[in-house]
């Protein structure tokens, strides 16, 4: 996956914690927590959804590097780097 | 085969556990031992009418596109949307004693402004109050070790007004008599000044629907008439269910929303014998009026009405059948729905001596039922224009009622006063969620069942 894949997952996954959530804005560089008032019940739950989707377990001492979008998406680029995109 | 994990009770708190689990793909499957579901809140259908028990209101209100506070959480948690509950919020309720009555809506500056017209020397008091609630830090699974009364006397002075502040929250969770944890009453507050009330325009049935309906589509199983009849363990841990038709179900983990109690009596085996655990006395009667007019047509505006006929409010177990002193009075009308509601409703609920009603004998039941129906409307009506000649139908449940649909010891509303904000049990795989875990409303009982699935069973 490429890393416009991978922040389209990223976004997949707050578009079903959060469905409410108008998620068009979101900017990259300022931490999910500002933006979408996400604790850390819901950052678990990101985590949870990679797991279930993708197979890639996170350990809790990498949770931090999730703050925000750019660095989900450089976090995840290697370990999802032979998973294909989905259409 | 085994689930990974099996749910007694298919209330607000199962179901909201069991949604966790089947949607990260755990074989889960919930146990009820009634026909229907939603336990302490649930509905039912009579003469033609459709009634909720329990739930007056869902506290916690946040309106539509609110990120924070826990109703905003637990439908994250959950993968809802807001629109899921369609909850429509209260007009205004009162907190009526002798010669004060306060009013309050779902925005605080409504009780400061009363309280500063008719507390004036309590204004700065109770502003701190607030201030000091929204602030204070509610850790899960733990609880303050300090009565709430005594930090209310760190800020009022004023002794009635500190019974006033305590009704509507005692009435609306309280399982231990006249006091209760401060965390729990900062949890309370928030949930009931702060946040708010408000009820989906069907009532509970509305909410218990989308969470069957989610449980389901995410492959959840929900057996109704399944009772669990005893827990089979060995070596610390749960190793199976036996239900009341003698079917054994075998599980990985165990969750219960039965209770504290009621879970460690499922127990015959070796790891009976647990510490005894008191069981809950705090209960209630209520009265269902159905109307031939709404309350508003009789001048009756309030969403909800907290009454108490002297300066100082006893909570707790009365001697008589009824307590008839005070009481809590809702119209389901009085929500701001976005369509006109069918038929008026009025509900009274008072507390009631449980030992009393438990052990009438069935003609007896039925003629104290009346009697003490009537009496209690009459207590009603001192405080509310009176809608007597207004009835069409009346139905009257009490802690009998509670005990049938949700087993609770005493049919006891609130359950134990011990809780156990851990959730955790002798047992390793078997875990409390629920009432017993001290969590309180809808929204909190929901995150009870969250909380537990995602720090036991979703690590």
């Amino acid at each position: 996956m490429k890393p416009d894949d991978i922040r389209r997952v990223v976004v997949d996954i707050l578009e079903r914690i959060a469905p409410d959530e108008d998620l068009t804005s979101l900017k990259d560089d300022i931490p999910l927590r500002e933006q979408m008032e996400l604790d850390s019940m819901d950052f678990l739950d990101i985590v949870m959804e990679l797991r279930k989707q993708y197979r890639i377990q996170i350990p809790e001492d990498d949770y931090h590097r999730l703050a925000t979008m750019a660095g989900t998406v450089d976090y995840l680029s290697p370990l999802l780097k032979g998973a294909q995109a989905s259409a | 085969m085994a689930y990974d994990a099996v749910i007694i009770g298919a209330g607000m708190s199962g179901l909201a556990a069991g949604i966790r689990l089947a949607y990260y793909e755990k074989s889960v499957c919930i146990l009820e031992r009634h026909t229907t579901i939603g336990g302490l809140n649930s509905f039912y259908r009579l003469r033609g009418r459709n009634h909720d028990v329990g739930l007056h209101a869902v506290t916690n209100y946040a309106p539509p596109g609110a990120k924070a506070g826990p109703l905003s959480k637990v439908l994250r948690q959950l993968r809802l949307r807001w629109d899921d509950f369609g909850l429509a919020p209260q007009r205004f309720s009162t907190v009526a004693f002798p010669g004060c009555t306060l009013r309050f809506t779902n925005c605080i500056d409504e009780l400061k402004q009363q309280i500063r017209d008719h507390f004036p020397s309590q204004a700065d008091g109770f502003s701190r109050l607030v201030e000091h609630v929204s602030k204070f830090e509610v850790s899960s699974f733990a609880t303050s070790q300090l009565s709430a009364r005594a930090v209310l006397r760190d800020f009022l002075n004023d002794a009635m007004l500190i019974e006033m502040l305590m009704c509507p929250l005692l009435f609306y969770g309280s399982a231990s008599a006249n006091d209760m944890d401060f965390t729990q009453y900062a949890i309370m507050f928030r949930s009931i000044f702060l946040e708010g009330f408000a009820r989906p325009f069907e009532g509970v049935r509305r909410i218990l629907k989308v969470l069957v309906r989610k449980f389901k589509e995410l492959g959840g199983e929900l057996r109704l008439r399944s009772g669990v009849r005893t827990i089979e363990s060995r070596r610390g841990r749960a190793t199976s269910l036996v239900l009341d038709d003698g079917e054994i179900v075998e599980a990985h983990d165990i969750i219960s929303s039965a209770g504290t109690l009621e879970t460690l009596k499922l127990f015959t085996g070796e790891e009976g014998g647990q510490p005894p655990i008191e069981p809950g006395n705090i209960t209630y009667t209520e009265s269902i009026y159905s109307l031939d007019r709404l309350p508003s047509e009789l001048g009756h505006d309030a969403t909800i009405v907290f009454y108490n006929d002297s300066p100082t409010f006893r909570y707790e177990m009365p001697s008589e059948p009824i307590d008839l002193h005070s009481g809590i009075i809702c119209s389901p009308n009085n929500f701001q729905y976005d369509r006109p509601p069918e038929e008026g409703c009025i509900r009274i609920t008072a507390l009631a001596n449980p030992k009393h009603w438990l052990n009438l004998p069935p003609e007896e039941y039925d003629r104290q039922k009346t009697l003490w129906g009537q009496r209690l409307l009459e207590s009603a009506v001192r405080v509310m224009p009176d809608f007597r000649s207004a009835i069409v139908d009346t139905d009257f449940f009490t802690p009998r009622t509670i005990r049938k649909f949700t087993g609770h010891v005493n049919g006891c509303v609130y359950g134990s006063a011990e809780k156990v904000p851990t959730g955790r049990t002798h047992l390793e795989n078997l875990y409390l969620c629920g009432n017993d875990q001290g969590l309180l409303g809808i929204v909190g009982t929901m995150m009870s069942g969250i909380s537990v699935v995602n720090a036991y069973l979703l690590k």
